[in-house]
């Protein structure tokens, strides 16, 4: 009894110990205090999933600082960490309340937003989702597409969108490749919502898929059995609807057996060419849907790009360019509207509704991008194809 | 053919996980704990490689020796500063312990690299032999045949010199060891030492393979070692060396001739099989039990 | 035979005391954070966080169950979570148009869930349980790996046609108005969040319950006997396989009433959430509260689950310094000097008082 006595004794010392440091807080980033308008966001700051929260916390703070040093509409952003878990990102989602925020940047990946979905609804608070992707987000009833929140906003692309998109696009290109193999991510939804929606668009294009493979966290780096039996099953195309992390594994792989077929991805494979390390000749010939990309050679873009750089020492990928673009559309959205600091978040949620579904607004992941009334975006992805280590436009 | 060179590709991954399984099975042999940080320091392995060759410029063996070095002195390191002061405690809080090492790693190599996956340089040339329609690449090739290499030393390191015996002799009876003149907390150290550097090793073969350098890069290998040094019977090198290779071949058979989706699942099932019939592992010692 | 006048027999005798103390302990901090909760003084991160700490206590409870008091290493707590969370998930959905009453759908959900886990744990029981020591530890993991594996390939759908069920691959085509329980590695979206801090605390209340009277039942003095001394257990005849049978389904049972509150807090799961790594901290909780100490465990669990929020201000160093303080923990409370010096202080104050 005397150990476990001590125990209590040690962690009570711990928890009075981080109590102390938590009083010594410090808020979040940029604004003047008072008047500014506070964005709250949350997302993967650490675990596995850490790269893509990091990113949009980057961009979204950069945007944040751009359009305050302007002098206009002020913001302030707090960003709290989720670890891309759906219990996190409710607690953090509190953790945001508490510190009243008035609009949000909801959370960066999927799951942990659909679980928050229905809180901000229940709440009142406006929020738009840079890359939370799932239809779950946005709807009540996901499998239908029923039952849209009303409040929730996307900026990326819903996965189902880029299954279509994609399949439409090989059907009308056979050139690419015939015989389409797909290996997927079976445990992530945004891998396998792109590649259910792709499927049944594929059957009703009359695309013959003659491999499908899947893999999971677990076992997300040997692709030989995958990549051999799509060689086995004749395959001249293989549609990758997954993050260039494992993709790059599979260029490599499929680079060793001496299988070259053509690879084609979605917004998820923005980012291979920056991967440090990587052998971008590896990539070369790779057709990818993406609504951004960091070579583009407009002002805004490169202007992006390079701020992304110099503060992060790192190229900005399709998670920044989204996050970036939100804070702007909020901005856009806040001036329209006439929203000032000392409104209610809910008065707020009910200009930025009506704002968002009727704007139109111009970033760096489309031109004349708009929203429907049950948050969807509307904007149109771009095909390019990898030469010379670079993003080349495809033109249809 | 084609269950040839799924074979052969099960031996490549097997033979990691052997590599990574000896450094658990030694540890657990001689200090009786899981230790649960193996997979982390296989990620610092990583690192370390990582930027000897891409920012140093160092060449293959040379970034490989340092590698080896820098999770020498890490094993040692933790070991001497989270394991020792727990000698006399309860193999729960040891365990306990190590979960925290492995958290601790993981965080301090986010913190310091950040969490973007980097890709680890093609240390060894793409293609390789192809005969009878069978192709073998030279990255499977190097990892079975380092694997067999370091098997083969440590197997007569451990049977053939003094400093082996004396480890051996502390596996055995702590008790005995000790009065024989073994300093039991050296022993320790040392292993702790040869397992890190086994891991070192381990992270290079591991990249080669498969590329990706972040700091997860160990948990899901380490897991998988762990259930290979628990397939041949824990605190047995040959057995881990066995597990090794059986839990790779096990592994990618599954996925090739099975489900992908269920390869895990297959795997855990065959070796609970094991398990039951054999409830030491494939080359474990049955312990008697006294009263 | 004259008996002592004074206090009961709850609040005097040793044997009754630490029951007393783990009842006393959750009821207090109940009426608290109830009062707390009507005042308005806890904040939205607090409320958020009551349920799932419920949860966790009430796995955890269970866990200790089988590693403090029964000796046996257990890695796969997390799937018995997982196997009752996904029960009550699908449960819930399903009736959600036969039975409107909230209440009624989470009290059917949880005891399903806690059955439904229950034959998992009888099952998994057979082959693990033959097992010893550090074998048993792999194979709960194994276990708990393939739960996992399994419930990331099931997909199970209701629509107006009854239900419909698939395997691996999801075939699962629904009408339109359907509604998709379980989607395979994609969990469960939608969920109705129907789990109350309230049902959570009764949970917890009754976990205790059922653990403190088995602990001081016939059986859980045999499984006490078993796990000290097997063989002298088996001398006397006590059957060993039965008993620590009887506690691994007990403790996966209350795992998976907790998982079962936790499904239904939360509008969407999925099964990646209930992996080894949440074992291992459900495990983290049982040894640093202590084994076989139920106080202990649910206030190592409270402090656990609170230590990376209130870690929140330090940013990206939150996990790092959680790391630091899980090691130092364990180096302090098993460090001789720190615990002499403790003991010398408790000797004294005790002194005072007494004095």
């Amino acid at each position: 009894m005397k150990n476990k006595n001590l125990m209590r004794r040690v962690a009570a010392v711990a928890v009075a110990a981080a109590m102390t440091a938590s009083l010594t807080a410090c808020g979040g980033a940029g604004g003047k205090g008072g008047n500014a308008i506070k964005i709250g966001a949350s997302g993967p700051l650490t675990g596995p999933a850490a790269v893509y929260g990091t990113a949009v916390k980057a961009a979204a703070e950069m945007a944040v600082e751009e359009i305050n040093a302007k002098g206009g509409l002020q913001f302030t952003l707090d960003f709290e960490d989720d670890t891309h878990d759906a219990e996190k990102a409710v607690t953090a989602y509190g953790v945001l309340k508490d510190w009243g925020m008035q609009v949000s940047l909801a959370t960066v990946t999927s799951s942990p937003g659909a679980a928050v979905a229905p809180m901000y609804r229940d709440d009142h608070i406006f929020a738009i989702t840079p890359s939370g992707s799932s239809l779950a987000i946005i709807y009540e009833d996901p499998d239908n597409a029923a039952n849209p929140y009303g409040n929730m906003f996307q900026m990326c692309f819903t996965d189902p969108n880029q299954g279509v998109a994609s399949a439409d696009y090989l059907a009308a290109h056979p050139a690419l490749g015939t015989q389409v193999a797909i290996i997927y991510k079976n445990d992530d939804n945004y891998s396998s919502g792109i590649y259910n929606k792709f499927k049944s668009q594929a059957a009703t294009k009359g695309l013959s898929i003659v491999y499908e493979g899947t893999f999971d966290d677990s076992n997300a780096s040997d692709f030989t059995v995958q990549l051999k039996k799509a060689q086995d099953a004749g395959a001249d195309l293989i549609f990758l609807p997954i993050y260039y992390d494992p993709a790059s594994l599979i260029l490599t792989q499929a680079n060793q057996m001496g299988y070259a077929p053509t690879f084609f991805g979605v917004d998820g494979m923005d980012g291979i060419l920056t991967l440090e390390g990587f052998d971008t000749s590896l990539a070369e010939g790779v057709y990818l849907l993406t609504p951004f990309s960091a070579d583009a050679s407009d002002d805004l873009t490169k202007n992006f790009t390079a701020n992304y750089k110099a503060k992060m020492n790192d190229i900005p990928n399709q998670f920044a360019a989204d996050a970036y673009d939100c804070v702007y559309a909020i901005a856009q959205a806040c001036e329209a509207a006439g929203v000032t600091a000392d409104m209610s978040a809910t008065d707020i949620c009910d200009k930025l509704t009506t704002q968002f579904s009727s704007m139109t607004f111009n970033g760096l992941t489309g031109q004349n991008v708009t929203w429907s009334q049950s948050g969807e975006v509307s904007k149109s992805p771009k095909a390019v194809v990898i030469q010379n280590g670079v993003y080349v436009g495809v033109e249809d | 053919m084609d269950f040839l060179s799924y074979l052969i590709n099960g031996l490549g991954l097997g033979s990691v996980y052997a590599i990574i399984a000896l450094g658990y099975t030694m540890v657990y042999g001689i200090a009786k704990m899981l230790n649960f940080a193996h997979g982390d320091v296989i990620m610092i392995g990583a690192y370390v490689a990582f930027f000897s060759i891409s920012d140093l410029g160092l060449p293959l063996i040379p970034a490989v020796l340092l590698s080896v070095a820098v999770c020498t002195l890490l094993g040692v390191l933790i070991e001497r500063l989270a394991y020792k002061p727990l000698r006399s405690a309860s193999a729960l809080s040891v365990l306990i312990t190590a979960i925290g090492v492995s958290y601790f790693l993981q965080n301090a190599a986010q913190l310091l690299w950040s969490s973007s996956t980097k890709v680890f340089p093609g240390v060894i040339p793409s293609g390789g032999i192809t005969w009878n329609g069978l192709t073998v690449s030279w990255v499977t090739m190097i990892t079975i045949s380092v694997c067999l290499v370091v098997m083969t030393v440590l197997i007569l390191f451990i049977n053939y010199t003094k400093t082996g015996r004396a480890m051996r002799a502390c596996s055995e009876d702590k008790g005995a060891a000790t009065l024989m003149g073994i300093s039991v907390n050296r022993m320790i150290s040392i292993t702790f030492a040869i397992g890190s550097g086994l891991a070192a090793f381990a992270s290079v073969l591991l990249c080669a393979t498969y590329p990706s350098v972040n700091p997860t890069l160990g948990a899901m290998p380490g897991i998988k070692a762990f259930t290979a040094a628990v397939f041949g019977g824990i605190g047995s090198i040959p057995g881990a060396f066995l597990g090794g290779l059986l839990l790779g071949v096990i592994e990618i058979l599954a996925r090739a001739y099975i489900s992908t989706q269920l390869s895990d699942a297959i795997v855990f099932a065959v070796l609970i099989l094991i398990l039951l019939i054999k409830p030491t592992g494939l080359l474990g010692k049955k312990l008697r039990e006294k009263v | 035979m004259k008996k002592k006048i004074g206090l009961p027999a709850f609040l005097t005798d040793r044997k009754y005391r630490s029951r007393t103390t783990s009842f006393a302990f959750v009821i207090f901090g109940w009426v608290i954070l109830e009062i707390m909760m009507n005042t308005g003084s806890l904040s939205s991160l607090f409320t958020s966080l009551l349920v799932p700490v419920c949860c966790y206590i009430v796995a955890a409870i269970g866990l200790n169950l089988n590693v403090g008091i029964s000796g046996e290493l257990n890695l796969g707590q997390a799937c018995f979570m997982s196997v009752g969370a996904f029960t009550a998930v699908c449960l819930s959905g399903s009736l959600a148009q036969t039975i409107p009453s909230p209440v009624i759908r989470l009290i059917l959900s949880l005891f399903a869930g806690a059955f439904v886990a229950a034959v998992f744990g009888a099952l998994i029981g057979i082959p693990v349980l033959k097992l010893e020591g550090d074998y048993l530890a792999i194979v709960t993991l194994a276990f708990g790996q393939i739960v996992k594996s399994l419930i990331t390939n099931t997909f199970f759908g209701i629509d107006d046609a009854g239900f419909h069920f698939s395997f691996v691959e999801n075939k699962v085509e629904l009408m339109p108005g359907g509604k998709m329980l379980l989607n395979g590695p994609m969990g469960a979206t939608g969920t109705e969040r129907i789990s109350n801090f309230t049902t959570g605390i009764i949970l917890i209340l009754i976990s205790l319950l059922v653990v403190f009277h088995l602990i001081y039942s016939r059986s859980g003095r045999a499984i006490m006997a078993a796990r000290d001394n097997r063989i002298a257990a088996e001398s006397v005849g006590i059957g060993i396989f039965r008993t620590k049978m009887l506690s691994f389904v007990i403790s996966s049972c209350l795992a998976g009433a907790a998982g079962a509150l936790y499904g239904l807090n939360y509008s969407t799961l999925v099964p990646a959430k209930f992996d080894f790594n949440t074992s291992i901290l459900l495990l983290v909780y049982v040894v640093l509260g202590g084994l076989g100490n139920m106080t202990g465990t649910i206030i190592a669990t409270v402090v656990l689950v609170l230590l990376p929020e209130l870690l929140r201000s330090m940013q990206d160093y939150r996990m790092l310094i959680y790391a630091i303080v899980l090691i130092l923990i364990m180096l302090l409370t098993n460090n001789e000097t720190v615990r002499t010096a403790l003991q010398r202080i408790r000797r004294k104050v005790r002194g005072k008082t007494n004095g």
